[in-house]
Formats: structure tokens, sequence, C-alpha cells
């Protein structure tokens, strides 16, 4: 299952890569009239000002990308760093920070995004990836605590300490290899939550609409009455490819945790 | 004494989350670049006088000479009040009323969806666990990690054009209909047939994590000694797979059934959105475009609260139902 998790995001990366020489278009110039029906030429139509969607697409895919790689990134360094330091140094510390992570576990998240998103007046791919990374890491950090609360009493990491090995050693040499399946699972259900997390950001209009991503061409098309005007393939074409998207890094975190969890292995 | 622990305890996470929430809602404004007196004069026009800025300031607390604590303290006194302040979208109506029209629009649909979604995702997830080396088992999973990796806005503007617009089955926006004044029973089936769009939205949307959650349980709970035993003794399947498997994994997936309320709420925000559901999705996003302030905190007060509170009942519940939390 995971080679096929694996093939739809390579498909996605070699578009994204060469994304200027599978468009047929620019995806900024009027090209057209505005908002032709599906032609030989323009295979989605043109949108407001005559782009043509389908190189829209296409080059949507560089941004979509980048914004829910980057932020699947960050929140799992976060939940990472927050979860290994409560699990492991336990005590005060822990109490601390798990409640930290339960907070963060139990207030609502596109709220939260939403009313960040509308104080901050500077809008763009970073502004988006930052507020859904440091408003989304609680769930991964409370697993990863939980697998290093049950790591550190191991006998190899007792060695380590008998050994004298400092604390930070322990962690990034001993602990944390033996959980990379984990942190790898976090990280694709992190990055597939980012990518329909920018989607509704972009499609509130929260996010910089002039840069183009699948979720800020939906804003574009919900803008123009795209579905009362009958152009359903505007909205059909970008949010199909989210789809496509989160459904193959879904596929390889499920995969993940079924490899590792013999449980829940296919027999 | 162990329970009396027990409650305390999540009493106390429960106080301090909202602490925090409503700190973040305090903070957030105030943290951001820019004067929200000036903010909201802006968009009366470019050239603002100073003495506005100055009035304005003073109209929202800002003013210097009373200090950021003192504001905390008077913002906390407010909340708790129920003193949101006045709309400037709905100007001049007052926060409070504003909620009190849309805040039970979103409880009855996400609260019904909720429980359907919930109940048709855990059967299909007892039957994938269950037949989960059969092809039935693996098109169920394969299907629910598709619908996990659908937006909800974008199912819902699908849904919208299929049922809504090139069917005509049912209504494009609205909770009921606007074209008549309707009384009583059929009110209430005008209100129902706005809501089937909606409701099916988040059903479907949601539904993929309810038979991940249930299926994930049931495979864990059938490597256990007594499903091989009760399967010795020759029980029937499908008792076996009901009253035996289901049984024991269904703990986890109530657990879920709380966390996920939050997940539902917000989801609900942007489907509202789409459909024009007068709901507090719906008001929230009116109020971004409108940068109505007072609007936006009561709003995400109000979503918080009311996760927080699911939460609780659910730990309450959970402890109820399973034994060994109480220790």
């Amino acid at each position: 299952m995971w080679k096929i998790g694996l093939g739809i995001i390579l498909f996605f990366v070699f578009i994204a890569v060469f994304a200027p020489y599978l468009a047929k278009y620019p995806p900024n110039r009027t090209v057209s009239l505005p908002y032709q029906p599906p032609s030989r030429q323009h295979w989605l139509g043109t949108d407001r000002l005559g782009r043509d969607i389908m190189s829209q697409v296409i080059h949507g895919s560089r941004l979509s990308l980048i914004i829910g790689v980057s932020t699947g990134l960050l929140m799992t360094l976060i939940a990472a760093t927050m979860g290994m330091t409560a699990g492991y140094f336990g005590g005060v510390l822990d109490r601390i920070l798990s409640t930290l992570m339960d907070i963060f576990l139990v207030i609502p998240g596109i709220p939260l995004m939403i009313v960040i998103s509308s104080y901050v007046r500077v809008k763009g791919p970073l502004v988006v990836i930052l507020v859904i990374a440091l408003t989304s890491w609680g769930s991964g950090a409370r697993v990863i605590r939980s697998q290093v609360l049950s790591l550190k009493n191991r006998e190899f990491v007792m060695a380590s300490k008998v050994a004298g090995e400092s604390d930070l050693h322990i962690i990034f040499f001993e602990i944390l290899p033996n959980m990379l399946s984990l942190v790898a699972s976090i990280f694709f259900s992190s990055v597939l939550f980012a990518i329909i997390g920018e989607a509704s950001l972009s499609f509130l209009g929260l996010s910089d609409v002039s840069r183009i991503t699948w979720g800020t061409m939906l804003y574009w098309a919900q803008n123009a009455n795209a579905l009362l005007n009958g152009m359903w393939y505007w909205v059909f074409a970008p949010g199909l490819c989210i789809v496509l998207l989160g459904t193959s890094f879904a596929l390889l975190s499920f995969s993940i945790d079924e490899i590792t969890n013999p449980r829940l292995r296919m027999r | 004494m162990k329970v009396l622990k027990y409650v305390v305890n999540r009493l106390f996470f429960f106080a301090i989350t909202l602490f925090f929430a409503l700190t973040l809602n305090f903070v957030i404004p105030r943290f951001m670049p820019g004067d929200p007196a000036e903010r909201i004069l802006m968009r009366f026009g470019p050239n603002i006088d100073e003495q506005a800025i100055e009035a304005m300031r003073i109209a929202l607390g800002l003013d210097k000479e009373k200090g950021l604590l003192r504001q905390y303290f008077e913002y906390l006194k407010n909340t708790f009040s129920g003193n949101f302040g006045i709309s400037y979208l709905h100007y001049p109506v007052p926060v409070k009323q504003v909620l009190a029209s849309s805040l039970p629009w979103t409880l009855g649909l996400v609260g019904t969806s909720t429980v359907i979604s919930f109940i048709l995702g855990t059967l299909l997830g007892v039957y994938a666990g269950w037949h989960r080396d059969r092809r039935a088992g693996s098109g169920i999973l394969i299907f629910s990690l598709c619908l996990r990796s659908i937006a909800y806005f974008w199912l819902a503007m699908l849904f919208l054009y299929v049922f809504g617009y090139r069917l005509g089955w049912f209504p494009l926006s609205n909770a009921y209909s606007t074209k008549e004044t309707l009384h009583g029973f059929r009110f209430v089936l005008s209100v129902i047939y706005h809501a089937v769009l909606p409701s099916m939205t988040l059903i479907v949307a949601s539904l993929g994590n309810w038979i991940l959650t249930m299926r994930n349980n049931m495979i864990s709970v059938l490597a256990e000694d007594y499903i091989t035993l009760a399967e010795a003794k020759g029980l029937g399947e499908g008792y076996i797979m009901l009253h035996y498997a289901a049984r024991n994994a269904i703990l986890p997936s109530i657990t879920a059934f709380g966390i996920s309320l939050g997940f539902v709420v917000s989801g609900a925000l942007l489907t509202e959105i789409v459909y024009s559901y007068p709901g507090v999705g719906y008001q929230l996003y009116r109020a971004v475009l409108s940068q109505d302030f007072p609007l936006i905190q009561a709003i995400f007060f109000f979503v918080s609260l009311s996760v927080l509170l699911a939460n609780l009942i659910m730990d309450f519940l959970y402890a109820f139902l399973d034994p060994r939390v109480r220790g």
C-alpha cells in the first residue's frame, strides 16, 4: 500500500519540479478571454482574468507541496522536542509540558488558526506554515512522549546511563533511533493535516491569495461563483489534487503504523 | 477516594485550559502589529483624525491610562458576565445576541451529524476490523483513508453542485425557507430539509476517522485470548464480533468521540460557510471578512468552551465506563 502512496507523491513532485515545462501557459498571464469553458487549448477553461486553469493546477502543486511538507516538518520537530523532553526528563517539567500538549490537543485548531490569521497583517506562505505548525503539534507530542516513557527504562538505555553517557547523547543516539518509524508516521500525518489546513485557510482568503496554491485556486473559484456558473471543473480539479496528495501521505503514515505494529498487519 | 481525585484532576485541567484559551484570546489581538483602533477606523476611509483614534481607543478600553493587567482582568470579568461588547458588523446589535441566534443552528447541525457519523463509522469499523483479510475489509480501509484526506469545504461544494444545483433536490443556502413564513411542524420540516446537505457533508467527511479508529481497536482486541476461546467454544461469528470483540474495542472510540468534537466543530465552520448556514462558523467567516474583532473573540471563546466541556464530559463518562481509569 505504501507503494501507491509513494507513487502518487513522486508523481506530484515530478509535476512540481517540471511545472514550467508541463504547463502550456504561464499561470499568471492572461492568455484568453475570461471564463472560457474547457477546450482543446484550455483543458480546464480559463479564470476571471483569462488565465489557463490547467496551468494553474500544475503550478499550484509547487507551493501546495512546499507548504505541506515544511509545515509537517516543523510540526514534527516541535512535537518531537516537546515529547522527548517531557518523556525523558519527567518530573515537574513533564507535568508542565504534558499540560501544554493537552491544551493544544483540545483547543480547536482551525478556529484558532482563523483567529490568528485574521489578525496577522502580513500574509504569505511563511505565516501559513507557522500558524498551522504552532497550533497543531499537540497530538504528535503526546504520542512521542508515551513512546519515550516506555523506552527510557529499557536495558540498553540503562546501560548507556551507567556508562556515563550524557542525556543528549542518550536521547538522540539511543532513544530516537528506536522510534524513527513513529516519528516518520507522525510526520506523514502532519503533512496530511497541513495540506488540508493550508487549503482551508486559503479558501477563507486568510493566506496570500495572489500566490497560486490549490487552496487559493478554490478561493478564486468560490469568489467567481464557479459552481453556479457551471464551472465545476474549476472546483473539482484542485480539490481532487488535494485529496490525492493527502491520501498518499495518509497511506504512508498508515503503512508505517501497520509495519511497526504487528497486530495491525494484514495476515 | 480515587474517583474523587480523578474528578478533581480533570476539573483542574478544564480550568487551566479554559484559562489558557481566554488568555490567548486576549493576547492575540494585542500582540499583533498595528493599533486595533486605527485598524477599525481605516475601514471608514484613509484620512483618520487623531482624536477619533483616541476616542476609539477609549471605547475599546485600550487607553494608556489602564495597565495591561487591569485590561486583562476587565476582559475576564466581561467574558464571565457575558458582556462581549457590540458587534461592528451587526452594529449596534450586541455580540451576545448575534451568538444567541447562531449557536443553536450549529449545535443542532453538528450534534446530529456527529452522532450519525459516529454510529455509522463505528459499525463500518467493526466490520472492516473483523473482515480485515477479506476484500470488503481492505476496501473499507482504503475508502476511509481517502475520506480522511477530503477537505470539508470541498466536499460541501461538490454536494452543493450535484444535489443542490444540478439535480435541484435540496436548497442551495440558509437553514430554513426564507421565501414564506412557516409555523410549527412545517417550519421543522423546512429546517430538516435545509439541513440535509450540510449534515451529509459533515457525516461523510468525518466518517473516515471513526472507521479507522474502530478498525484498529478491533484488530488489537482480536489478538486477545478470549476471542480464541470464544471461537473454540463454537460461538457464532456475528455473536463474537459484536459481543466479544466490538464491546471491548469501543472504549478508545468513545474517547475519540469527545476529542474529535473539536475537529467536527471546526469542520462545520467551513461547511457552514459553503452552505451559507447561519451558524457560528458562518458568523465567524463574516466577522473575519469585516474585521469584527469583538465577534471573533466571542466566537473563539464559545467554540473553545464547548470543546472543553465536551472533553470534560467524555473524561467523566470514560471513568464511569472503564473502571481501570479509576484505578
